[in-house]
């Protein structure tokens, strides 16, 4: 699960990391009050949407910058305004954008130098890793692809915790002066309490900064959650945003769906996420384009074969469907009980081909073929997705 | 001989009377498989039964391991409490544990790993659908069945099968199955970014165990597992390998079901995997219906037969 920067930015607060002063705003309104509690001078204006690169986006009416540096409490107010409710495009968002729903004014810090400090799994190692690196407020890819002596890591025990000589390491490696090693020291401390208490997925300071009177500072935030560990945070479930996730991955996921939309026509309804995977790839390589990534999980009911459907032609660009079911322990009749009851519930027009393999699948292609559905039989992966292929391309 | 397990190997079912557990432990008993002992705490004493079976349940794993001799944990225990049920069957000095739970906080798989460091307990999974080493009798009955996976698709032979996801390994035995080409053992690794036992691991056993004649490892997008398996492989195996990548057309930074399936660098994309694999010698199933023949195109050029 994502957040949004101004909750990171209160998050990271309350574990002690230093962040410029800063309050949100959802309403017109709401920005006398946010600005009222910061101090006169300059300010900055951020809107908060789920996706990296808003410096440099454009909204869909032609407002450049979704971040925007103002000299006046006063200018930063109006610059709000051309922000909310507005449509901000990055390179993460897709063409489409995002709707920018609240903006957050932060007071403008002075920079010194910008840093880059992040926390996430190693899995190579099974451990937490601490990068840090000289080079902030850049692509760290970038960095660790052209300077990567620049880059400083530290493993965790997750026996130990996070040991002070860690901290000596990544400080050392920033040749910070004592003054800002000494905050810094603190701040890598708080930060890795809050990676490990609030089971965060990652934590991403870029840029962390100093200040000319040596303050460490979290100028930027990106922090997100496992999912799987989101039942013993209740407090930080609550900050789930819906408006930024896609409404049929939050319908799918409502009937233990795993939904990904995808640009493309050929609508995938597969039982396992390995095989979801690799029928999308086998579309592609046939010529066609997976719309969506959709796993029904190994239990597929016929409620969820029906919601899924609903779920796929919810998609206008969906041309065709291929269902393709390993069903191992599941019987293969039940299943295509449900893809008919599904097919005649929803009304599809579209074409349709069915895969079935597995556990009384003798029964399973009888009850499909006897449906009087104008639906297609295939026999392999390949078989059936050349068919369906072929059939949206007519 | 098979790895990891035989059909001789004792079992015991953490979780058994939860409804996911009792599902699939009447299974492995229907194939045959030695299902000794099931544990849930506080119905110590009591039986599961199904069809002539009478399988004791224990209060603890230590209490089921020494009653019953069983070696071999199967594990459905719920999210929550699964990386505890790992533990206890390491404390209890097991010697394979296997976890299909999905749903394992990341961070309680990486203190069960930290802790696990030393202990002769390997982990299987977790969120796998787990171990078969097929039995000699019809649809492979007799055979060791740990977790979730079809027991009548297999067939006992001498193919090696490893995996991240479920549905795919049950996809890639039964194309061998259906060409004649019986399996020695197959293994779900699990699709989680942290687990026990790697392909690595996997392949090494294959490779030292004489019954298994050619392997098929399949992978996904995420992490660089695959890869540290492929230039082992290079290195060190003699058998041929036929390897495929699922997730070609995955976009990035999107978690594909699996919560390890996650296009993160340039490192892990399949077209990535997939040169490696290349430049290792593996022969790379073009799609999934090519995993077995592909297989038999690697076996041919050098000259081993698979069944």
């Amino acid at each position: 699960m994502n957040i949004h920067e101004y909750q990171a930015k209160a998050l990271l607060e309350k574990f002690g990391v230093p962040v410029p002063k800063g309050a949100p705003a959802k309403t017109p309104e709401e920005f006398v009050t946010a600005l009222a509690a910061l101090p006169e001078g300059p300010t900055m204006v951020k809107s908060q949407i789920h996706a990296g690169g808003r410096g440099k986006g454009t909204f869909t009416d032609g407002f450049k910058g979704g971040v925007k540096f103002c000299k006046t409490k006063a200018d930063a107010k109006e610059i709000a305004g051309k922000m909310l409710g507005n449509t901000l495009v990055t390179l993460q968002t897709g063409p489409a954008g995002r709707k920018v729903q609240t903006v957050y004014f932060t007071v403008a810090s002075d920079i010194k130098k910008e840093y880059y400090l992040a926390i996430l799994l190693d899995r190579a190692t099974s451990r937490p890793v601490i990068v840090a690196s000289t080079e902030g407020g850049v692509e760290i890819e970038k960095v660790a692809h052209e300077t990567p002596e620049k880059i400083f890591k530290v493993h965790i025990d997750p026996a130990y915790g996070l040991a002070d000589y860690q901290i000596r390491q990544l400080i050392f490696g920033l040749r910070l002066n004592p003054a800002e090693a000494k905050n810094a020291a603190k701040l890598i401390r708080a930060l890795w309490n809050l990676y490990w208490d609030t089971d965060a997925s990652m934590v991403e300071i870029n840029p962390l900064i100093t200040t000319p009177d040596d303050q460490v500072l979290a100028l930027d935030a990106k922090v997100s959650f496992d999912d799987n560990a989101l039942y013993r945070h209740p407090t930080i479930t609550e900050l789930r945003d819906l408006n930024e996730e896609d409404s049929k991955e939050i319908e799918a996921s409502k009937f233990g769906l795993s939904y990904i939309a995808l640009d493309g026509n050929i609508a995938c309804l597969v039982n396992g996420a390995g095989l979801a995977m690799s029928t999308m790839d086998i579309i592609k390589h046939f010529g066609g384009n997976p719309a969506n990534f959709l796993d029904v999980g190994g239990g597929a009911s016929k409620e969820q074969v029906v919601a899924a459907f609903k779920i796929i032609l919810g998609d206008p660009n969906v041309k065709g469907i291929f269902v393709n079911i390993f069903g191992g322990i599941m019987d293969c009749n039940v299943i295509a009980t449900g893809i008919v009851e599904a097919v005649k519930e929803v009304g599809l027009k579209l074409p349709l081909v069915v895969r079935l393999e597995g556990n009384n699948v003798v029964a399973g292609k009888k009850t499909l073929a006897d449906s009087g559905l104008s639906l297609v039989s295939g026999d392999s992966m390949a078989d059936a997705a050349q068919k369906i292929v072929k059939l949206v391309a007519a | 001989m098979a790895i990891l397990v035989t059909p001789q190997s004792k079992i015991l079912v953490q979780g058994i009377t939860g409804e996911f557990g009792a599902r699939h432990t009447k299974l492995s008993l229907d194939y045959g498989t030695q299902v000794v002992a099931g544990v849930t705490p506080g119905k110590g004493g009591q039986f599961f039964e199904h069809a002539g079976h009478k399988v004791p349940i224990f209060n603890t794993v230590a209490d089921a391991a020494r009653e019953t001799g069983a070696t071999v944990s199967a594990i459905f225990v719920p999210p929550p409490f699964a990386g505890d049920a790992i533990l206890e069957s390491v404390g209890a000095g097991l010697d394979l544990a296997v976890a299909i739970t999905e749903g394992i906080p990341v961070k309680d798989m990486v203190r069960v790993k930290r802790a696990m460091q030393g202990a002769k307990t390997r982990l299987v999974g977790p969120n796998c659908p787990g171990v078969v080493t097929p039995g000699t009798g019809e649809g492979s009955r007799g055979g060791c069945r740990i977790g979730i996976a079809p027991g009548y698709i297999h067939k006992k032979g001498r193919v090696g099968v490893v995996s991240r996801s479920g549905t795919l390994t049950y996809e890639a035995v039964y194309q061998l199955t259906v060409k004649g080409i019986g399996q020695s053992t197959c293994v779900g690794i699990g699709g989680d970014p942290v687990n026990g036992t790697s392909h690595l691991d996997v392949i090494k056993l294959f490779n030292d165990d004489p019954e298994t004649v050619g392997i098929i490892m399949i992978g996904e997008i995420g992490g660089s597992a695959e890869v540290e398996a492929a230039r082992w492989i290079k290195a060190n195996c003699k058998k041929p390998v036929a390897g495929f990548i699922a997730g070609a057309t995955a976009p990035a930074g999107r978690r594909m079901g699996h919560a390890g399936a996650v296009i993160g660098g340039a490192e892990d994309t399949a077209a990535a995997k997939i040169a490696v694999f290349q430049e290792c010698g593996i022969e790379v199933a073009v799609t999934p219906s090519d995993m077995a023949d592909a297989l038999i195109r690697t076996a041919q050029r050098s000259g081993v037969a698979l069944s």
